[in-house]
């Protein structure tokens, strides 16, 4: 029994590749395109992933490894072996769920959502696609097994992102998001090979076991830590290579829910979460502000955006940002929880903007809607549960995992002291923005009069499998599922699975940043908690007040105010120009080193090897001339000359005996004349 | 030694003139026999896969190879020309000496796969078939020699068998400018061989076999620093000479692989040559550069080796940046590919140049995964321009859902072309970094290197997209999609990329005692 | 006056010359034959007064006899060939007889 249990998380990673392959060779051939095939092996998958935890709690976590390949015996470094496995402790246990669970509801809700479509399977075949990569990224226990799958989430968002290839824009968000992560990859492969150097092992407890032995240390390990966190950098689309994650919405609506929500960017968090104990202070400063960094920029631009999708971009990029700086500053568990709630509730948002989507029939600007609550009311509800929980607002999952994360930023400023303050400044103001920018959505979006009529009375409540997800998903932002209290998640069993780890290099300290012992840093966030909690429960509700204040009671007339802060309006709305920046610095930079490349390499280097051949042609032509005057010339002359010699001696041969007699007379006379004076 | 005989007859020697058997077969059928002069030459060809698979399954990996003829399998030796010498002492003596070892074993698989693909491929060819068959098989012959020959001699004939073939192919059947794009390469080629010639003759001078007293052309003999007496050319004492024979040595080969800044053959022989044959030009020729390097200049002038470790880093770091940024401005899709190949066999020079265990590992598995690779796409370039007759990338679009087969194809071998996860570049790539990471300064190339992938990734995904999203152009409504006889010759090789994604040890393990061995040599660790 | 070899000599030299003479300048293909024949009986002159006063026997007559044999023999082929000339020349003048010329 034991033994089959070791082996079910493998069942668990093939299963939709199973479903991929199925579906890729035979689905034209299953009823409805294979659609139920899919839907119905995630939810098995679901139901082996929530054993495989529950197992957790009873087990323990443990590892299985396979040898992958070796390198043969070498006679200083000995036999090479490169191991490739899976493991389980808390991190994959949560994330299998996670992932199966928002993937199955993406599947049923696709169902629907997706019918018309021409490539219906090979839309869930790359559903399932996608959930293996993910899966695998989750399960393996290296960090190279980590990269195979990070790159094949990659792959398989690219095809997602750009499912409908007919249109150009769909076609460039796809290319730009798997370049941009290539970008940031690039990084994590340079942080792999500097552990690989150092330390010769790619396994996390290898990894780990190095560290502690001090192998990789100092500078190094700062570097090695900044190069894997450039990898989360750009799937967890943080400030700079957060601009693919807005364009990628150009995909379906459930494929946003799934990979740009929940799962892919979720990646990046969960790489920092997986290799945080080794992460060094230097590192995790940078770790700390580029998360905060991200959050502030993504909250200013998520203010200003009109596109219902786009606004949710940027908000989970916020967010993201959120979870990045919560490990940054020590917080491991919370940002990890933060992760989690995020998931269940941030899929949800996504899924009900896509039933408004489907609603409305395919509208995404919301100056377009308005009064969907009459309308829709189950969407409306899910979304509202699922808003209160992303801005933070109490008895929702989203208000136990915010406040965690702002209590350990409080503590990091208190811990560290000085300008640091500023990372707790900047949370607790993301989190009134975030309240703010979610309210107006809903404010916009259901509440108000309707502002186009003729879609408005088009517009009709979404069927059964679109709305089952969406309620389940809403149900899951409640604070219940995670602990029963309704104000500190620290009793619940989340945060009792997932504990906080006891940093490797704790005592050491950065250039501004302190590790401390766990027990120590424990006692700073309990310290914080009590004020943080208030203070986000003002900071929301200021942020939500104003909301209703700007979009639902009119009290203050929004154009004006947009028309007296113009030029911040605008630096926000166009996403602080990071897009220009970069078609320019990096885009048009490299198309014009790519032509000026080819221009030297047709004119230049092949140039000179035409330029070679037409030299040696031409000394060629010399030199045939040379022969043809000089070397020809001389022996025609001395072909001319026997010639000539020949037509003075032909005279002597009369052809008449006689002549040739007194010819031989005269000769011998001669020879006897010569012998005589000789 | 593993002595593997059929009909009295060595393998290797089956491996090699079993073409030539073909090639005569094929002139004694009619030329208007089209099928059957086709299906002689595919049926010779899948011989020779066949021979290669009893060799893999016969093949020792434990047996280094190397610098040892004990080490070597299959091996065959026999005199071949021995003349008394008549301006110095001794003998001219040459062997027909044959063998493989970890590193050349590879290649020989990968010559016999890529020649029968090639072959099937060929059936599009429309004029003359009787003579580009003869050609194509001699041309095997020349392939296959060149990596089981151990005498100096004997691979330098091989390495010039090669060209002739390769020129009448390229210059008869090409396209427009296939006169022009057959005389370059011819030249270029040549102008390398001369390099080699002049080192190897200079090789037979300073050498002395230590058994018999005479000069020699034995490679493995060569390797032995004993064979050269201290004052001699290439003797300890002539160290100045001996780099200058590495340096020339890696011109000649370098010309081959190709290295910046000797490239620029390549894109034209590509755009010129049929199909068929930028498939083998890509898979195999390609490859006989760099098994040139590691079997010759590596294993005789291991000195050198270390020497010119940063030269050759740079060359390589050069050639994949460079590659890949030409290879964006192109317009002409096999162009593009061409100068992908020039990026790509940059990683191959960066794995050598590292003179590591993993890093010549990854070298030679990349050589291994680029021909496969690199053959899926030219053989995708030739299905699309047998179709549409342009090979122009902004001339097509929306071709996914016209043609999903193909699309299915394509997109597997680009993705692993930029080196995917889960296909058999990324292992070797992975491995080159990794083994170039090993030194302080290659470290740095590396680094530089790593943004080859990133350009790799732009120009590729702006491939699939010219050719396959957005809409369909209106002319090309009528396009068929892939067929069976194009399936056939794709297919297994993605069978074989996506299995040695996932289960490289069934190639690393054939090589991995060999390179052990020959990093040890170059860094004189016994 | 005693004749001596001397005198021999002297008269075989101008009887060479006589027939040296005849045959440079003889146009007539018979007239040269004599010529021929005048060298031949100089020579035979010689050997014989050589022989004679050389105190060898015999020798010199021997070798006349022999020589005077000869001429006759190339008496018969030369006539054949001054016949043949004839023939194909229409005449016996050598000089007509140049196709060696060409």
């Amino acid at each position: 029994m034991e033994f089959a249990l070791h082996k079910l998380p493998l069942v668990v990673l093939l299963i939709p590749m199973f479903s991929f392959l199925v579906l890729s060779f035979f689905g034209k051939k299953l009823p409805r395109g294979g659609d139920w095939f899919g839907t119905t092996l995630l939810f098995i998958n679901l139901g082996f992933s929530v054993f495989i935890l529950y197992s957790l709690t009873q087990l323990g976590k443990y590892e299985l490894n396979v040898e992958w390949f070796n390198l043969g015996e070498n006679k200083i470094l000995g036999l090479q072996t490169f191991y490739a496995g899976f493991q389980i402790d808390a991190l994959t246990g949560v994330m299998l769920v996670v992932v199966n669970a928002i993937s199955a509801f993406v599947h049923l809700f696709s169902v629907k959502y997706m019918e018309n479509d021409t490539k219906y399977t090979r839309y869930f075949a790359f559903l399932g696609l996608f959930t293996f990569s993910m899966l695998g990224l989750i399960l393996g226990n290296s960090i190279v097994l980590m990269y195979v799958f990070w790159e094949l989430v990659g792959v398989s968002s690219y095809l997602l992102i750009g499912f409908w290839y007919e249109k150009p824009a769909p076609q460039e968000a796809a290319k730009k998001a798997f370049i941009v992560n290539r970008v940031g990859d690039a990084g994590f492969l340079l942080g792999i090979l500097i552990i690989f150097l150092t330390i010769g092992s790619f396994t996390f407890n290898g990894i780990f076991e190095g560290v502690e032995a001090g192998k990789l240390s100092g500078g190094m390990l700062t570097a090695a830590g900044i190069l894997l966190f450039c990898g989360a950098v750009g799937k967890s689309a943080q400030f700079p290579l957060h601009v693919w994650l807005p364009d990628a919405m150009e995909g379906p609506t459930p494929v946003s829910a799934l990979i740009h929500a929940a799962t892919m960017v979720a990646a990046g968090v969960y790489l920092v979460a997986r290799v945080f104990v080794m992460l060094s202070a230097d590192a995790l400063t940078v770790i700390t502000y580029i998360g905060v960094i991200t959050a502030f920029i993504s909250a200013t631009i998520a203010i200003t955006q009109n596109d219902i999708k786009k606004v949710l971009a940027y908000s989970t990029i916020s967010q993201l940002g959120y979870m990045i700086m919560a490990i940054g500053v020590g917080a491991y568990s919370f940002g990890f929880f933060h992760l989690v709630t995020h998931a269940f509730f941030k899929a949800c948002l996504f899924l009900t903007a896509g039933s408004v989507i489907y609603g409305m029939h395919h509208v995404q600007d919301i100056r377009e809607m308005g009064g969907l609550r009459k309308k829709m009311p189950i969407t409306f509800y899910t979304f509202l549960m699922a808003t209160l929980a992303i801005s933070g607002v109490p008895l929702t999952s989203g208000f136990l995992s915010k406040d965690s994360i702002l209590a350990a930023t409080l503590a990091f400023g208190s811990i560290n002291g000085g300008f640091n303050y500023i990372v707790p400044i900047l949370a607790f103001l993301i989190a009134g923005m975030t309240a703010f920018y979610m309210f107006r959505l809903l404010i916009l979006t259901f509440l108000g009069e309707p502002k186009n009529k003729e879609k408005y009375d088009h517009c009709h409540e979404s069927p059964k499998q679109m709305t089952i997800p969406l309620m389940i998903l809403a149900a899951l932002s409640f604070f219940g599922v995670f602990s029963f209290n309704p104000f500190d998640a620290s009793g619940g069993w989340f945060l009792k699975l997932v504990k906080m780890p006891e940093h490797l290099l704790a005592g050491t300290s950065g250039l501004f940043y302190h590790i401390l012992p766990l027990e120590e840093y424990m006692e700073h966030i309990h310290h914080a908690h009590m004020t943080a909690m208030v203070l986000s429960l003002v900071i929301s509700g200021l942020g939500i007040l104003t909301a209703f204040t700007f979009y639902y009671w009119k009290k203050v007339d929004v154009e004006k105010l947009t028309e007296s802060i113009k030029p911040l309006y605008n630096f926000s709305l166009n996403k602080w120009y990071f897009d220009e920046l970069y078609d320019i610095i990096a885009i048009k930079s490299t198309m014009g080193l790519s032509r000026m490349s080819a221009w030297f390499d047709g004119k230049v280097v092949d140039g000179a090897v035409n330029g070679a051949a037409s030299v040696t042609r031409s000394f060629s032509k010399f030199n045939g001339l040379f022969d043809n005057i000089v070397v020809d010339g001389l022996v025609n002359l001395t072909g001319g000359m026997v010639g000539a010699f020949g037509l003075i001696f032909r005279k002597f041969q009369t052809g008449k005996i006689q002549t040739y007699i007194a010819f031989l007379v005269f000769g011998i006379l001669v020879m006897y004349f010569i012998f005589r004076v000789l | 030694m593993i002595e593997f005989k059929l009909l009295g007859i060595g393998i290797l020697t089956w491996m090699v003139f079993l073409p030539v058997i073909g090639m005569i077969a094929v002139l004694f059928v009619p030329k208007s026999a089209e099928k059957s002069i086709k299906y002689i030459a595919v049926g010779f060809t899948s011989l020779l896969l066949v021979l290669a698979a009893v060799m893999l399954s016969v093949y020792d990996p434990a047996k280094a190879g190397i610098n040892s003829v004990a080490g070597f399998q299959f091996v065959e030796k026999m005199t071949w020309i021995d003349v008394p010498a008549f301006l110095w002492d001794g003998r001219l003596k040459v062997e027909y000496f044959m063998g493989v070892d970890g590193i050349s074993f590879p290649m020989v698989l990968l010559t016999a796969l890529i020649s029968l693909i090639g072959a099937i491929a060929s059936f599009s060819v429309k004029r003359n078939e009787k003579g580009y068959y003869v050609m194509y098989l001699f041309l095997v012959t020349g392939m296959m020699g060149v990596f089981v020959s151990l005498d100096l001699f004997l691979f330098f004939v091989f390495w010039e068998i090669m060209l002739l073939p390769m020129y009448f192919l390229i210059g008869i059947w090409g396209g427009e400018r296939r006169e022009y794009a057959a005389i370059k390469f011819f030249l270029y080629t040549l102008f390398g061989s001369a390099f080699l010639l002049l080192v190897m003759i200079g090789l037979f001078f300073s050498s002395k076999d230590p058994e018999t007293g005479l000069h020699t052309f034995n490679m493995i003999t060569l390797m032995d620093p004993k064979t050269f007496a201290p004052d001699s050319l290439f003797g300890i004492l002539n160290q100045t000479w001996r780099l200058l024979a590495f340096a020339g040595l890696f011109v000649g080969f370098a010309i081959k692989v190709p290295a910046f800044p000797f490239h620029t053959w390549l894109p034209d022989a590509h755009v010129e040559a049929p199909t068929a044959i930028s498939v083998i030009l890509a898979g195999v020729l390609l490859k006989m550069g760099t098994y040139g390097l590691l079997r010759i200049s590596y294993s005789i002038f291991p000195d050198g080796a270390r020497y010119f470790m940063y030269p050759i880093a740079i060359i390589a770091c050069i050639n994949i940046i460079y590659g890949a940024l030409c290879a964006m401005a192109q317009k002409d899709f096999k162009k593009l590919i061409a100068y992908s190949s020039i990026s790509h066999m940059g990683y191959v020079l960066l794995g050598m140049a590292s003179n590591t265990t993993i890093g010549i590992n990854g070298a030679i598995l990349q050589m291994f995964n680029h021909g496969t690779i690199t053959a899926i796409l030219f053989l995708s370039v030739g299905v699309i321009y047998d179709r549409a007759h342009t090979r122009g990338l902004y001339d097509f679009g929306g071709l996914a859902n016209k043609m999903p087969k193909y699309f299915s194809v394509l997109i597997i071998a680009m993705f692993a072309s930029i080196g995917l996860p889960g296909l058999s570049a990324f292992i070797s790539e992975t491995f080159i970094f990794l083994g170039a990471f090993q030194n302080q300064f290659i470290r740095v190339v590396a680094i530089i290197s790593v943004l080859g992938i990133i350009l790799n990734a732009a120009y590729i995904l702006w491939t699939i997209q010219r050719i396959f999203f957005g809409n369909l152009p209106e002319k090309w409504n009528d396009l068929k999609d892939i067929n069976a006889r194009e399936l056939i010759s794709t297919v297994p090789l993605i069978i074989i990329v996506i299995f040695l994604g996932i289960f490289p040890s069934y190639m690393l393990n054939l090589m991995t005692a060999s390179v052990n061995q020959l990093v040890n040599f170059i860094w004189g660790i016994n | 006056m005693e004749i001596g070899l001397n005198h021999y000599l002297v008269l075989s030299a101008i009887l060479f010359g006589l027939g040296l003479f005849a045959m440079i300048t003889r146009r007539n293909a018979i007239l040269v034959l004599m010529g021929i024949e005048l060298i031949l009986n100089a020579a035979n002159i010689n050997l014989v007064a050589f022989s004679h006063f050389g105190g060898m026997g015999v020798d010199g007559q021997v070798l006349t006899i022999f020589v005077m044999i000869l001429a006759v023999a190339e008496a018969a082929v030369a006539l054949g060939i001054v016949l043949n000339l004839y023939n194909n020349f229409a005449t016996v003048d050598v000089d007509e007889a140049n196709t060696m010329k060409d």
